[in-house]
């Protein structure tokens, strides 16, 4: 079987070309785990708050909140000034007794988020604190009275301790969580995309360089002057390739899953299939696209023309907001139908049955591509 | 009378509009070198496209073994060496043997023989394990013939398997055509070292698209009273 022979070489020269295995495999990773970390940044945000007349206790409270920092002003105008030149993030004023102005600075959604939720566990913090005080003033004042009063104290202390463990349980976790939940959910969000996206992206770049290498040193012209049928050359490629983009698929999902903690609702089989199935349409358009390049920097101009446009339209950004004459762009681009795919494989646990048109329009997409190319390949030899 | 193996008749090819090829006519018998010269653009590549099937003609035809190409199962019988040495730097000469090897038919069985063979013919026996990026521009041409030499062809199309190598290694080449004229294989060869012209049996000569002559070195030399195939190259150009 030549196509064999052809995708046997086709691995034996990639396995000693170390860089641009280096860039398939471990470049995506890379990518991720640099992203991820980005995104995770936000969990770490510090803010610094101004108060101006606020009551001592509230204080200690929202200064023992961790990434929270509290500044004393003695004026309005000199918060106001401090937030101003962004010395700090925002300014908390009680007006009067259990009334506050709050005004922040807003330029990090994050940072106003932050700001929000630990002044709300700080008063409720300080509110249990109060409580608790004056239960235990009430305990003393109660001392030596009939049992069944002390009883019912008894029930008090215990009803209000309840909501202060629980409080201030939430100010803890709360925060941690809220900013947490928030911002992985837009990484849990754009992450199927985006792994979609470096298969897609790399099986794209490699492939049509290979097959261009190959046009432009000779060798493919020598390879036509072989009784070899053009199918078998596409196929020869395609399965090599095919067999790289299994490797690849394996580990961008499983560091995805393990080592970026990304929770998959669904099978992590489906998720791979999937991804298996954009790279071999990724690998049958890049070879396509290499037909049209002369040199490897032509090759190079079909990034921001044919890569870059996927990303936006596959998903990452809401389309629903858009005219819908550029919504139906994204129906003709193969990333929005695995961009898909893999959402619903990993946020609502979809089976691979439940996918048919996704997988469907991704397997006419490999087959039309495909055929194409034979047909691409009849420019350099008739029959 | 001899095998035709190959037989260009009356061919016609346009590239845009522009006309490459007008009638041309070419056979390539058993046991013959056929030297096609002329200078760039004359049209050379063209002939050797067509005669592989890569390129259809417009008008005319072109047989190799007597059937018409293009024709992708008789590409088996022909051995063909391009200008560039087309070889893939990252494998091995041996793998690149038996990568050709395979993708010309030669049965798994043969494969080994064949490449011991080819590589004793350019000499490479010994380089054979090491990676082709490691090698000279000479032994990448022998490689690229040796390529062509496998399955042992009943015709070669060479497209000037001389150029850019040294002297000794040239006469080694051409002394590896006249073997395989010998055992009645058919070559065509191109070139524009008019020297070489000299050694081949008979001597084509294309200009604008056209055989303006068809005969051995020595009729042309007679016909247009010069001293060498350069004079009767310049003279058919108008130069001289």
């Amino acid at each position: 079987m030549r196509a064999w022979t052809i995708s046997k070489r086709v691995i034996k020269e990639l396995f000693r070309d170390k860089r641009t295995l280096a860039l398939m495999f471990l470049a995506p990773v890379l990518i991720m785990f640099l992203m991820k970390l980005i995104f995770a940044a936000s969990t770490t945000t510090e803010v610094k708050v101004a108060t101006v007349d606020l009551d001592g206790g509230i204080r200690t409270e929202l200064n023992a909140v961790k990434h929270v920092a509290v500044v004393k002003k003695a004026s309005v105008h000199a918060a106001k000034t401090a937030l101003k030149n962004q010395k700090v993030d925002a300014v908390i004023q009680q007006t009067k007794s259990q009334h506050y102005r709050v005004t922040y600075a807003n330029t990090d959604a994050s940072k106003t988020a932050l700001t929000k939720q630990a002044f709300k566990g700080a008063l409720a913090a300080n509110g249990t604190k109060q409580l608790k005080a004056t239960t235990t003033k009430l305990q003393q004042t109660l001392v030596g009275l009939q049992q069944q009063v002390a009883a019912k104290t008894g029930s008090q202390v215990t009803a209000t301790t309840t909501p202060k463990k629980a409080s201030t349980g939430n100010v803890m976790i709360t925060n941690h969580y809220a900013y947490g939940d928030k911002d992985t959910g837009f990484f849990d969000k754009i992450l199927p995309i985006l792994m979609g996206f470096f298969v897609f992206f790399f099986v794209f770049l490699i492939s049509g360089m290979a097959l261009l290498k190959e046009r432009t040193s000779g060798t493919l012209e020598r390879l036509l002057a072989t009784p070899v049928r053009r199918s078998e050359i596409v196929v020869g490629y395609m399965l090599s390739y095919g067999i790289l983009a299994v490797i690849q698929t394996i580990i961008i999902v499983l560091t995805t899953v393990y080592l970026m903690n990304v929770q998959i609702t669904g099978s992590l089989l489906a998720l791979m299939v999937v991804n298996f199935l954009l790279a071999l349409v990724a690998l049958a358009f890049g070879i396509l696209m290499s037909t049209f390049a002369r040199s490897e920097f032509q090759m190079m101009q079909f990034i921001p023309i044919v890569v870059i446009p996927q990303v936006f339209f596959s998903g990452i950004v809401p389309l629903d907001s858009l005219a819908h004459w550029v919504q139906n762009i994204a129906y003709i681009l193969p990333l929005t139908y695995a961009g898909d795919a893999m959402t619903q494989i990993m946020m609502y646990g979809t089976k691979l049955s439940g996918l048919g048109l996704d997988i469907g329009i991704l397997l006419v997409f490999l087959l039309g591509l495909t055929g194409l190319n034979i047909l691409g390949l009849r420019r350099y030899r008739k029959v | 009378m001899t095998e035709k193996l190959l037989a260009l008749n009356h061919l016609v090819k346009s590239f845009d509009g522009q006309r490459v090829l007008q009638d041309v006519d070419l056979d390539v018998l058993a046991g013959q070198i056929v030297g096609l010269i002329g200078p760039s653009g004359s049209g050379k590549s063209t002939v050797i496209k067509t005669a592989l099937g890569m390129e259809v003609a417009d008008g005319g035809t072109a047989k190799v073994l007597g059937a018409t190409m293009p024709n992708r199962k008789l590409l088996g019988d022909i051995g063909y060496m391009a200008q560039n040495d087309a070889l893939y730097e990252a494998l091995t000469g041996q793998e690149n043997l038996a990568f050709f090897g395979t993708m010309k038919g030669v049965s798994k069985a043969e494969l080994g023989a064949e490449i011991a063979h080819v590589a004793k013919v350019v000499d490479l026996t010994v380089d054979l394990k090491r990676r082709v990026s490691g090698y000279s521009g000479g032994m990448k041409r022998r490689l690229s013939l040796a390529i062509a030499l496998l399955g042992t062809p009943k015709l070669m199309i060479l497209d000037e398997p001389t150029v850019g190598i040294d002297p000794a290694l040239r006469r080694q080449i051409w002394a590896e055509l006249g073997k395989l004229r010998d055992n009645g294989c058919g070559v065509l060869i191109t070139t524009h070292v008019m020297d070489e012209a000299e050694l081949v049996d008979e001597v084509a000569l294309l200009l604008a698209g056209k055989i303006m002559a068809f005969g051995t070195p020595q009729a042309l030399k007679t016909d247009y009273q010069v001293a060498t195939i350069e004079d009767v190259f310049l003279k058919a150009e108008g130069v001289a």
